[in-house]
């Protein structure tokens, strides 16, 4: 089988905080428009691993060896910008993080002041364009200027989903992005990311298998740090090659 | 049985009793400062506070220059130890190595718990000479061409009170600052940070506004010292009774005509006309307070108090 070329590969990655390395020798390729999701038990290194493609974990002390390519340049050398790197590999966080002070059309153009200079009518299309992507432009068209925390959870997380992609990035990545959320939340949560894999490629960490059957295309299984197997979602999922691959996806530990 | 419910009818007998007497003795001090400056309240009603002169000898008495002082002062300390205090308070939080934040946090807050008499020795001592002989001279070079820094320098003034006002309020303005920004949950940097804000813009665009109803707070806590305070004041400012544009000139807060004058006040009137000071204080503050109030209700609406309602 041959693989597609990937948009951002990490390879023989090992990511510490001071000396306890939380992920080990990772080698993952993500192919564009796919969604793949990162699973496995607590503590098993696969959030580590998600901030490690924006260089997040950078914020709380962490530092990394071997490379993250993307589009063939590694984001760990000297010369990237952290604020040009985090505008291409945009990151959703587990709660739902608006901004209180700020209504929900700042809230989605927030990323869009930090980076380059948009004409108000440019600007404008950019947030209803967020908007609709997410999935939310239906619900808030009408109270742009409301604040954001007047909204439910759900429709906060794909605000904060909208406010992500309003910059326009390459990679979205998404750490647990409905643990906080109820059912319904978490379906409209997934329905969008089918949308998003037509524009962008989309790594999402969950601990939910069924919900990483659903909505991923490729999976892969982290264990105690390391990288255990990766590959096409179905197969993962009904033929898993290595046995605590198994272990896992049926049931038996985590 | 009998015995716990008997225990919680005192308890929450004694508690109440505590409760109210805060009302209590607040209702009692008005009504002694009302009642001690009944004599001035008579005889110059509410034109006290729109009068000029304060004249013991003649018995003649009117506020305004000592709320202007008042005023003036505490503004010029807000002026400076806001932004001292809320850049002390944001680098600590957010840039400071982690060695460095409670040794300063310690040091802030042991400034706090200096008497004033002690800031007024050290500003007749040294802030004051150090004004007149550089400070001073260059805000008029520089900046003369402003109403507020002409015309001959004496060195005791209403900046010089308001400098020392300003080092004084400002432990207080920070520390407070401090823990409300150290309250911000970290999600709130790194949403910012994830979205490719540097370090200073999360800082401003998401760690200093969620925090902003806390920090109007530590100002107006800053500002509630600052119009009360008489020591360090009454040894810096001067203490004529005149109102001057220029910041050079000196000046008299009604804490500090308070502070110098009631043991000499030997005739009713002048006895009178300070306790009705007291009351103008007193109605200043609540009055400055009550709109500060009214500033942190506007700004925190439509936010919920300290969360995000996730």
């Amino acid at each position: 089988m041959t693989e597609p070329p990937a948009r951002i590969a990490a390879a023989d990655l090992t990511a510490y905080y001071g000396t306890f390395a939380a992920v080990k020798n990772a080698t993952i390729g993500f192919a564009s428009n796919e969604v793949h999701a990162l699973i496995g038990p607590s503590g098993c290194g696969k959030s580590t691993f998600l901030r490690t493609m924006n260089r997040m974990h950078e914020v709380v002390g962490g530092h990394v060896t071997g490379s993250v390519v993307l589009d063939g340049q590694d984001i760990y050398g000297s010369k990237v910008s952290l604020t040009q790197l985090r505008r291409r590999v945009g990151m959703v966080f587990q709660k739902p993080t608006p901004f209180p002070t700020m209504s929900i059309y700042q809230n989605v153009a927030a990323g869009l002041k930090v980076g380059e200079r948009l004409s108000r009518n440019d600007r404008d299309a950019r947030v209803e364009r967020a908007l609709q992507q997410a999935g939310l432009w239906e619900e808030v068209k009408d109270r742009l200027k409301a604040s954001a925390v007047a909204l439910s959870g759900g429709q906060q997380q794909r605000l904060c989903i909208a406010r992500t992609i309003a910059p326009q990035p390459e990679v979205v990545l998404l750490d647990e992005p409905t643990a906080s959320l109820d059912p319904m939340g978490t379906q409209r949560i997934e329905e969008t990311l089918f949308g998003l894999k037509k524009d962008f490629t989309i790594i999402i960490v969950t601990h939910n298998m069924q919900q990483a059957a659903r909505v991923s295309d490729t999976t892969s299984f982290f264990y105690i740090g390391q990288m255990i197997e990766t590959g096409p979602t179905k197969q993962i999922f009904t033929n898993p090659a290595d046995p605590q691959t198994e272990a896992y996806i049926t049931g038996r530990f985590g | 049985m009998e015995g716990r419910s008997a225990g919680d009818v005192i308890f929450k007998i004694a508690l109440t009793g505590a409760a109210l007497s805060v009302p209590t003795l607040l209702g009692f001090l008005v009504f002694e400062l009302w009642a001690g400056s009944r004599l001035a309240i008579a005889k110059y009603g509410l034109g006290f506070v729109t009068g000029t002169t304060w004249d013991p000898v003649a018995e003649d008495f009117g506020a305004l220059p000592l709320i202007f002082g008042t005023l003036v002062s505490a503004s010029i300390a807000l002026a400076i130890a806001v932004p001292l205090s809320l850049g002390v308070a944001i680098y600590l939080t957010e840039f400071s190595p982690k060695w460095l934040r409670q040794p300063v946090a310690f040091l802030i807050e042991l400034l706090a718990a200096i008497p004033s008499v002690v800031y007024g020795l050290w500003g007749i001592f040294v802030l004051v000479p150090v004004l007149k002989s550089t400070v001073f001279p260059f805000l008029r070079d520089t900046l003369g061409f402003l109403p507020f820094f002409q015309g001959p320098i004496y060195g005791n003034s209403m900046l010089a009170a308001g400098i020392i006002l300003a080092i004084m309020v400002m432990p207080y303005i920070m520390s407070v600052s401090r823990e409300v920004l150290n309250a911000v949950p970290a999600s709130q940097r790194e949403a910012a940070m994830g979205l490719g804000a540097t370090r200073w813009e999360a800082a401003w665009t998401a760690v200093v506004p969620y925090a902003r109803s806390g920090i109007i707070g530590a100002v107006i806590l800053g500002l509630g010292r600052a119009l009360g305070e008489t020591m360090a004041v009454t040894m810096l400012i001067g203490n004529r009774n005149e109102i001057a544009a220029s910041l050079f000139a000196p000046g008299y807060t009604m804490a500090a005509v308070i502070a110098n004058e009631f043991s000499e006040a030997t005739t009713d009137m002048h006895f009178a006309a300070l306790t009705y000071v007291a009351l103008v204080l007193f109605a200043v503050t609540v009055l400055v307070n009550a709109m500060a109030r009214l500033l942190i209700w506007r700004v925190g609406r439509g936010k919920p108090s300290g969360g995000q309602g996730a």
